[in-house]
C-alpha cells in the first residue's frame, strides 16, 4: 500500500516537475509547480513527517507560488519569443547544467537507492513530530535558527529602504499622484 | 466477504468513505439553505420579507434557483484560457470540503472522518490553497476587471493569512497540541472565576488571553472568506463583479458554493479553537454533567448550535457594514492586525509560563 502510494506521488512528482520546464505557458508551468509541491509534500507524509509536509503546502504551495503567480500575471507574460544568439547561449547552457545534473543523478542511482525512510527508528513518533522538531529546533540547531531569522530581518528590512528610496525620488521628481498615494 | 471486512485498514476506508459522503451532501444541502437564510435575513435588517413565493416561507427557493442554476447556458469568453477557466471553480470547492475531514463535528471517533496530529495546520493549507480559485478564475476570464479582482483577492488572502495563522497560536499554546480533536477535548469541564463561586464552562474564549486572538481571527475569517466588509475581490461598484464577471450557469454557482463551504469550514475552526467545539452541558440529563456522559448525537447539536451562531453573526456582519477602500484594507491588516497578532502570541506565553502551565 505504502510502496505503491510512494510511486504514485513519485510518478506525479517527476512528471509535474518535467511539465515546469517544457510547457510554454509561463501560467501553466507555475501551476505545475503548486502540484509538484504537493505531491512532494504526499511522499512527506508518507515518510511520517507530517509537519513538514502541511509546512511545504502552507509556505510553498499556498504563499510563494502565489505570489509567483501575481508577478506572472501583472507582468502578462504570454510565450517566450525570444530569437537569436542570446537564446541559443542560454540554450548551450541550459543542455550543458542538464547533462551535468543528469550524471550526477546517474552516478547517485547507481549507489542503490531505498524506499522509505533510512532509519527505522521515527523520533516521536508516538505525539507526533510536531513536537520533537520543535523541541531540537529550539535546542540543538537554535542557533542557526536565530541566524535565519535574522537574514529574514535583514531581507525584510532590504526591501523596505528600497521601496521607501524609490517613493521618495518620485516625489522629488513630482510625479503623479497615484504613485505617491501607493506608496505611503 | 465477511473476512474482507475484518480488515481494519478497510473498515477505516469504507467509514471514512461513508462519512465523507454523508458531510458533501450535507455541506450541499447547508449551503443552499444558509444562502436562503442569508437572503431573509438580510431581508429582515432592510425592512423587507426576503423571499416567499415558491412554497411555504420561500422555503423552496433554493431548489428553484439551483435549478434555474442548472439550465442556464455555459459561457466561455473568446481568448480565454479554457482548461485553467474550468479548473478555478472546481478549485474554489475541493479545498473547503478536504478541511471537513478534519473537523469534530462530534465526540470522536464517530463523528470526525478522521483526526491527524496536524489538523489545524491541515486547515491553514487548505485555506492557502483557496486563493488559486479566485486569482486563476480572474486570470483565465481573460477580462480586466476580473484580473483585477483576482489579483486583489491573492494579496489580501496572502496578508491576512499571517495574522490569522499567528491568531491561532495561542490557543495551541494552551493545548499544547495540532489536533483538532485533541483542541476541542482539552475545553471539556469547567474553569471556575477566580475569588468566586462561579464557574464557566472551560472553552478558550472565556480565557481573558484567548479573546483579542478570536477576535483577530473573526475579522481574518472575513477576509480570507472574501465577506463584506472584505468583499474588495467583487467589489461591484468598482469591477463590475470581480473574479466571477465571466462565469455563468453551475461554474459561477460552484464559486458561489465555495463561498459559503468556505464560511462553514472557518466558523467551524472558530467553534473548534475558541468554543469548546461539540462539548456544551448535557441538556438530556439536567444535570451540570458534561455531554462526555451523554449520548453522542448532543455533542453534534451542540457543534450545529454553535456553528450557526456564528453563521448568523457571519450574515449579520455582512449587511450591517460598509466595505473598506484597498488601501484601508492593507493598513488594517499588516499595521493593526499582524503586530497585534504578534504581541498576543508574547502574551499568552508569558502567562502561561509565569502559571507554569508549560
Amino acid at each position: 500500500m505504502l510502496a505503491a502510494l510512494f510511486v504514485g506521488f513519485a510518478a506525479l512528482l517527476v512528471v509535474t516537475s518535467l511539465m515546469v520546464v517544457l510547457h510554454k505557458n509561463p501560467v501553466t508551468s507555475a501551476l505545475f509547480l503548486v502540484l509538484a509541491f504537493c505531491s512532494l509534500a504526499g511522499i512527506y507524509l508518507l515518510l511520517r513527517a507530517e509537519f513538514l509536509g502541511m509546512v511545504q503546502i502552507v509556505v510553498y504551495a499556498g504563499a510563494i507560488m502565489v505570489l509567483f503567480l501575481f508577478v506572472i500575471m501583472y507582468l502578462n507574460l504570454q510565450h517566450d519569443v525570444e530569437t537569436g544568439l542570446q537564446i541559443a547561449v542560454r540554450r548551450g547552457i541550459g543542455w550543458f547544467v542538464g547533462a551535468l545534473l543528469l550524471l550526477t543523478g546517474a552516478a547517485l542511482l547507481k549507489r542503490g537507492w531505498a524506499l522509505g525512510p533510512a532509519n527505522e527508528v521515527l523520533p516521536g513518533a508516538e505525539n507526533g513530530n510536531v513536537a520533537s522538531i520543535g523541541r531540537v529546533l529550539y535546542s540543538r540547531y537554535l542557533f542557526p535558527f536565530e541566524i535565519t531569522s535574522i537574514l529574514l530581518l535583514v531581507a525584510m528590512v532590504g526591501v523596505i529602504v528600497i521601496a521607501r528610496g524609490r517613493t521618495r525620488a518620485a516625489v522629488e521628481r513630482g510625479a503623479v499622484a497615484g504613485a505617491v498615494e501607493g506608496g505611503r | 466477504m465477511a473476512a474482507l471486512w475484518d480488515i481494519p485498514a478497510v473498515q477505516t476506508a469504507t467509514w471514512a468513505f461513508v462519512k465523507a459522503m454523508i458531510i458533501l451532501n450535507g455541506m450541499l444541502g447547508v449551503v443552499s439553505y444558509l444562502i436562503y437564510a442569508e437572503r431573509k435575513i438580510c431581508g429582515h435588517i432592510q425592512a423587507r420579507t426576503g423571499p416567499n413565493r415558491v412554497g411555504p416561507l420561500g422555503l423552496l427557493q433554493p431548489i428553484a434557483d439551483v435549478l434555474k442554476l442548472l439550465f442556464k447556458e455555459e459561457f466561455v469568453p473568446a481568448n480565454a484560457n479554457k482548461v485553467i477557466f474550468h479548473i478555478a471553480p472546481i478549485l474554489a470547492v475541493f479545498p473547503a470540503i478536504v478541511t471537513f475531514a478534519v473537523i469534530p463535528m462530534g465526540p470522536p471517533p464517530t463523528y470526525v472522518v478522521t483526526d491527524i496530529n496536524v489538523g489545524l495546520l491541515l486547515f491553514l493549507a487548505m485555506s492557502s490553497l483557496g486563493v488559486y480559485a479566485i486569482t486563476l478564475g480572474g486570470w483565465a476570464s481573460n477580462n480586466k476587471y476580473a484580473l483585477l479582482g483576482g489579483l486583489r483577492s491573492s494579496a489580501q488572502m496572502i496578508s491576512y493569512e499571517l495574522a490569522m495563522g499567528l491568531s491561532t497560536i495561542p490557543v495551541l499554546l494552551k493545548s499544547s497540541t495540532l489536533s483538532l480533536v485533541g483542541i476541542v477535548e482539552a475545553q471539556a469541564g469547567w474553569y471556575s472565576i477566580p475569588g468566586t463561586p462561579l464557574a464557566l464552562p472551560n472553552w478558550g474564549i472565556f480565557h481573558w488571553y484567548l479573546v483579542l486572538p478570536f477576535v483577530i481571527f473573526l475579522i481574518t475569517a472575513f477576509a480570507e472568506t472574501n465577506r463584506a466588509p472584505f468583499d474588495l475581490p467583487e467589489a461591484e461598484g468598482e469591477l463590475v463583479a470581480g473574479f466571477h464577471t465571466e462565469y455563468s450557469s453551475m461554474k459561477w454557482a460552484l464559486f458561489f458554493l465555495g463561498e459559503y463551504m468556505n464560511m462553514i469550514v472557518i466558523s467551524s475552526i472558530a467553534v473548534t479553537l475558541f468554543f469548546g467545539g461539540w462539548h456544551g452541558p448535557g441538556l438530556m440529563f439536567g444535570t451540570n454533567g458534561w455531554l462526555s456522559e451523554g449520548p453522542g448525537w448532543m455533542g453534534l447539536i451542540w457543534y450545529l448550535v454553535k456553528l450557526s451562531a456564528l453563521m448568523f453573526f457571519f450574515i449579520w456582519v455582512r449587511w450591517t457594514f460598509p466595505r473598506l477602500r484597498y488601501d484601508q484594507l492593507m493598513g488594517f491588516g499588516w499595521k493593526v492586525l499582524l503586530p497585534a497578532s504578534i504581541v498576543n502570541v508574547l502574551i499568552a506565553a508569558l502567562w502561561l509560563f509565569a502559571r507554569g502551565g508549560m
